[in-house]
C-alpha cells in the first residue's frame, strides 16, 4: 500500500449529508469493464443524461478539476459496500476526504488504499472553509504525522484524531495481509482447535452435487 | 456499557459478545482484534480485483471449503437468458468462474438450481449458521444476522484479506438494541417495521454500532421476515444486524444442504441454545419501537430514511430546522418530482419490480401475490417480479403464484438482483416512478434520473395493479 504523510492540493466543497457511494461511483460506470473509474466519479452530478459536462458542477470548474481533498457533509460513503467508491476518488486525484462522519464500510475501505478519511466537526470544517486565505486559493495541506488540517501560509488549522493502528498502518504503506499472514501458525492453530469444538463449521467435502 | 473485549470477561454478556469472543485468535495492543472468518461468501461483481491480487501474491485461498460463490449482481433476468444476455456482465461472470474453478470454490452458476441473490441463497443452503461470522464483499450482508449469525459487509480489499487468510482484523462495534413491542396490524410486514425504525433513527444512527433487533414481535416473526429486517440494518448505518436464534431458526435450518448433519448437527443446536443476550447485559444504546404505530411505509425521497405512513403528506423542507436537513429535503423532493405537503396516495406510478435480497423470498412472493390474484396491472405500467433465488422461483412455481402474477400482467423473471442495483440491463429510465421491494431509494440507483419509492411486497403489488400509490389495507380481503 502506498504510503500517506502530507498530502497539499486544492479542496472542494461537497456540503451535502448522506452522499452515498451509487452517488460517489455509479453502477454504469462499475460494470462497465476496464472503465476509468476516476471519470465515472460522481457521475450522475458531473454528466448530464447525454454524457456532456454539467458545467456548474464543483469538479467540472477550476480550480477544483484538480482537486486532491474534499470537505463534505456528514456520513459521507454510507450505502454500498463498492470499494470502486474509494477507487474512483482515488483515479480522479482525490487522496483526502475530510468529513464529520463516514459510512463504516467506505471508512473501511479508504484506509485499505491510502485514502486518508479526516473525521472532523462540521465547526471545525466551517472554520478552514470560511477562512479568507483558503477562499483566495482553494488549497488546504493535511498533515497525517501531525494530525492537523490547515491552510498553507494561513493562520487557520485544526486538529482531528485518528486511531493509532490506522495512522501508523497509513505512515508506513502496512501491507495488511502480509501483516496478517505472520500470523499464519496462530490461524492454523485456531482453526485445529475449534474444529473439535465446533466441527459444524468445517467441511470436509468441498462439493456435493446438485 | 458492555465495553468487555479487552478487560476480561464480563458477567452478563450480549448475543454480539459471545459470538465476537468464540472467533478471536488473536487480540492486539491497539484494541483491535483478529477474528476468524467462518464463512465467505463471494459474487462475481466486488471479487475479481481479489483474485488477482492472490494471483499477484501467489497465493491460494486459505480454506476453500468456507468460502462459496454466486452470480447474482449483474446477470440478466430475462426467462432465456444466457450469460451473454446481459453483454456489460459477461466479462464479469467469466473471470468469476475462472477464478473460482482456479481456486477451488464451489460455486453456483447461472444455470445451477441453487443460483441467486447472495443473501437468499446463504440462508436457504444452510451456509448461513447461527453463531457464524459471515461476510461478503456486499452491504446487505447483514441479511444473513436473521439466523443469528454475525454477518457484515466487506470492501474488496478485506475480500482478498480474507480469501488470503479466513480471518479479518476489526474493532469491537458499539451496540444498539432495538425492541420491538406490539403487534402489527393487518397489511403491515417486517419490511415496514425496519422502514419506520430507519425513518425514526435515521440512516446514520447504527454508524459504528451493530444493531440487535429483540422484542415479542421479532420472537414472532418468521425466519424470511426476520432476514428482510437485518437485511436494511446497513440503510441504519449499522454494519450488522443481529437477532437470537431459536425454535424457528432451528426448524428452518433443519435439512438445508449445507447444513451439518448426524452429531454434528446435535452439537450444532447444543451451542445455538446458548446463543442469547443475558437479561443484564448493558447496550452502549437502546431504542423500542411500539409495532402498534406501523401504518405501510413509503419512502418519498432520495434516502431510506425519508420515509412516511402511506397516507401520511410529504414533508415540508420548511419545517426542518436544520437548514442542512433543509437542503437535503429540497434537493430530494425536486429529484423525486414530488411538491412538499402533497399526498402520496394516488401518485401514479411507471415501474413497479418486486425482488431483491430484501424480499425476494418465497413469503414475499407470496404476500404480493395475495394482493395481485385476480387483479390487472393497467397499461403503462410494468411491474417486474424478480424471485430471490433459482429455489425460491421454482417453489413459487410449485405454488402457482408464477401464474398469478402473470395472469396479473407482471413479468415473471428468472433470479438476480435485477433492478435493485440495476448493474444487468434492468433499470428504471430517467423521470420514471418506480414503487419498489428493494432497499435503496438514492438518486440514480435505479437508474439515471430514476425516482424510487422503497415499500412492502404487499404495498408495491397494490401499487402495481393500481397504478398508483395506494394504501394496501384498503385492497385487503376480509
Amino acid at each position: 500500500m502506498e504510503k500517506f504523510e502530507t498530502l497539499t492540493g486544492i479542496a472542494a466543497a461537497l456540503p451535502q449529508e448522506n452522499i452515498n457511494t451509487d452517488a460517489i461511483i455509479p453502477v454504469r460506470w462499475i460494470v462497465n469493464y476496464g472503465q476509468d473509474l476516476g471519470k465515472g466519479l460522481f457521475g450522475g452530478w458531473r454528466y448530464d443524461l447525454a454524457g456532456k459536462e454539467n458545467p456548474e458542477f464543483i469538479l467540472n470548474r477550476p480550480p477544483f478539476r484538480d482537486a486532491k481533498i474534499l470537505l463534505a457533509g456528514r456520513n459521507f460513503g454510507c450505502g454500498s459496500s463498492r470499494e470502486e467508491a474509494v477507487w474512483a476518488l482515488l483515479g480522479f486525484g482525490i487522496r483526502c476526504v475530510i468529513a464529520p462522519s463516514f459510512g463504516d464500510i467506505f471508512f473501511e475501505n479508504s484506509f485499505k488504499n491510502s485514502l486518508l478519511p479526516v473525521v472532523m466537526d462540521a465547526k471545525d470544517i466551517a472554520v478552514l472553509a470560511q477562512d479568507p486565505k483558503f477562499l483566495a486559493d482553494r488549497a488546504l495541506s493535511v498533515d497525517l504525522r501531525l494530525r492537523r488540517v490547515s491552510v498553507p501560509n494561513g493562520a487557520v488549522s485544526a486538529a482531528f484524531s485518528i486511531a493509532e493502528e490506522r495512522r501508523a498502518a497509513l505512515l508506513s504503506g502496512l501491507d495488511h495481509i502480509g501483516s496478517t499472514l505472520t500470523h499464519a501458525a496462530e490461524i492454523a492453530a485456531f482453526q485445529a482447535k475449534d474444529r473439535s469444538r465446533r466441527p459444524w463449521i468445517y467441511r470436509s467435502n468441498p462439493t456435493r452435487t446438485g | 456499557m458492555t465495553t468487555g473485549t479487552h478487560s476480561g470477561e464480563p458477567a452478563a454478556r450480549t448475543l454480539l459478545d459471545r459470538i465476537w469472543d468464540d472467533h478471536v485468535i488473536r487480540r492486539f495492543d491497539d484494541g483491535t482484534d483478529l477474528l476468524h472468518v467462518d464463512r465467505h461468501l463471494v459474487h462475481e461483481m466486488t471479487s475479481h480485483r481479489a483474485f488477482e491480487g492472490l494471483r499477484r501474491r501467489a497465493i491460494g485461498v486459505h480454506s476453500p471449503a468456507l468460502t462459496f460463490a454466486v452470480v447474482d449482481h449483474i446477470v440478466a433476468t430475462s426467462p432465456n437468458r444466457t450469460e451473454s444476455t446481459n453483454p456489460a456482465g459477461l466479462p464479469f461472470i467469466q473471470m468469476w468462474r475462472r477464478n473460482c474453478a482456479e481456486f477451488g470454490i464451489v460455486h453456483f452458476d447461472i444455470d445451477d438450481r441453487r443460483q441467486g441473490i447472495v443473501h437468499v441463497v446463504g440462508p436457504e443452503l444452510g451456509i448461513d449458521l447461527p453463531g457464524c461470522t459471515l461476510v461478503c464483499g456486499d452491504s446487505h450482508t447483514a441479511t444473513n444476522g436473521g439466523l443469528g449469525a454475525l454477518a457484515w459487509g466487506i470492501g474488496s480489499s478485506e475480500v482478498e484479506h480474507v480469501l488470503a487468510t479466513q480471518t479479518i482484523r476489526q474493532r469491537k462495534p458499539k451496540q444498539i438494541r432495538i425492541r420491538f413491542e406490539g403487534e402489527l396490524a393487518a397489511g403491515v410486514s417486517a419490511k415496514d417495521m425496519i422502514l419506520y425504525v430507519i425513518g425514526q433513527l435515521g440512516t446514520a444512527a447504527g454508524q459504528g454500532h451493530m444493531a440487535e433487533y429483540a422484542g415479542p414481535a421479532i420472537s414472532r416473526l418468521s425466519i424470511d421476515e426476520r432476514l428482510t429486517i437485518c437485511n436494511m440494518s446497513i440503510e441504519l448505518g449499522a454494519r450488522a444486524g443481529l437477532i437470537a436464534p431459536d425454535d424457528a431458526t432451528v426448524a428452518y435450518l433443519s435439512g438445508r444442504e449445507f447444513a451439518p448433519t448426524g452429531a454434528a448437527w446435535d452439537a450444532a443446536v447444543k451451542y445455538w441454545r446458548t446463543l442469547r443476550t443475558d437479561d443484564e447485559a448493558q447496550f452502549d444504546r437502546e431504542a423500542a419501537i411500539d409495532c402498534d404505530k406501523i401504518a405501510p411505509q413509503v419512502t418519498w425521497g432520495t434516502s431510506p430514511q425519508d420515509v412516511i405512513a402511506v397516507d401520511e403528506p410529504v414533508p415540508r423542507p420548511s419545517d426542518a430546522s436544520d437548514p442542512v436537513r433543509r437542503a437535503a429535503m429540497e434537493r430530494a423532493l425536486s429529484y423525486v418530482g414530488l411538491v412538499p405537503g402533497e399526498a402520496l396516495l394516488g401518485k401514479e406510478i411507471d415501474y413497479a419490480f418486486i425482488g431483491s435480497c430484501t424480499n425476494g423470498r418465497l413469503s414475499d412472493l407470496a404476500a404480493a401475490a395475495a394482493v395481485a390474484r385476480g387483479r390487472r396491472v393497467p397499461p403503462g405500467v410494468r411491474a417486474l417480479v424478480v424471485p430471490g433465488s433459482t429455489q425460491v422461483r421454482q417453489a413459487a412455481i410449485a405454488a402457482g403464484l408464477d401464474k398469478i402474477f402473470i395472469d396479473a400482467g407482471f413479468e415473471w423473471r428468472t433470479a438476480g438482483c435485477s433492478m435493485c442495483v440495476a448493474g444487468n440491463g434492468d433499470f428504471v429510465p430517467p423521470q420514471k416512478r418506480c414503487i419498489a421491494t428493494s432497499n435503496r431509494n438514492f438518486e440514480g440507483r435505479q437508474g439515471p434520473g430514476s425516482r424510487t419509492h422503497l415499500a412492502s411486497p404487499a404495498s408495491v403489488a397494490a401499487a402495481a395493479v393500481s397504478g398508483r400509490i395506494v394504501d394496501v389495507r384498503t385492497m385487503l380481503q376480509g
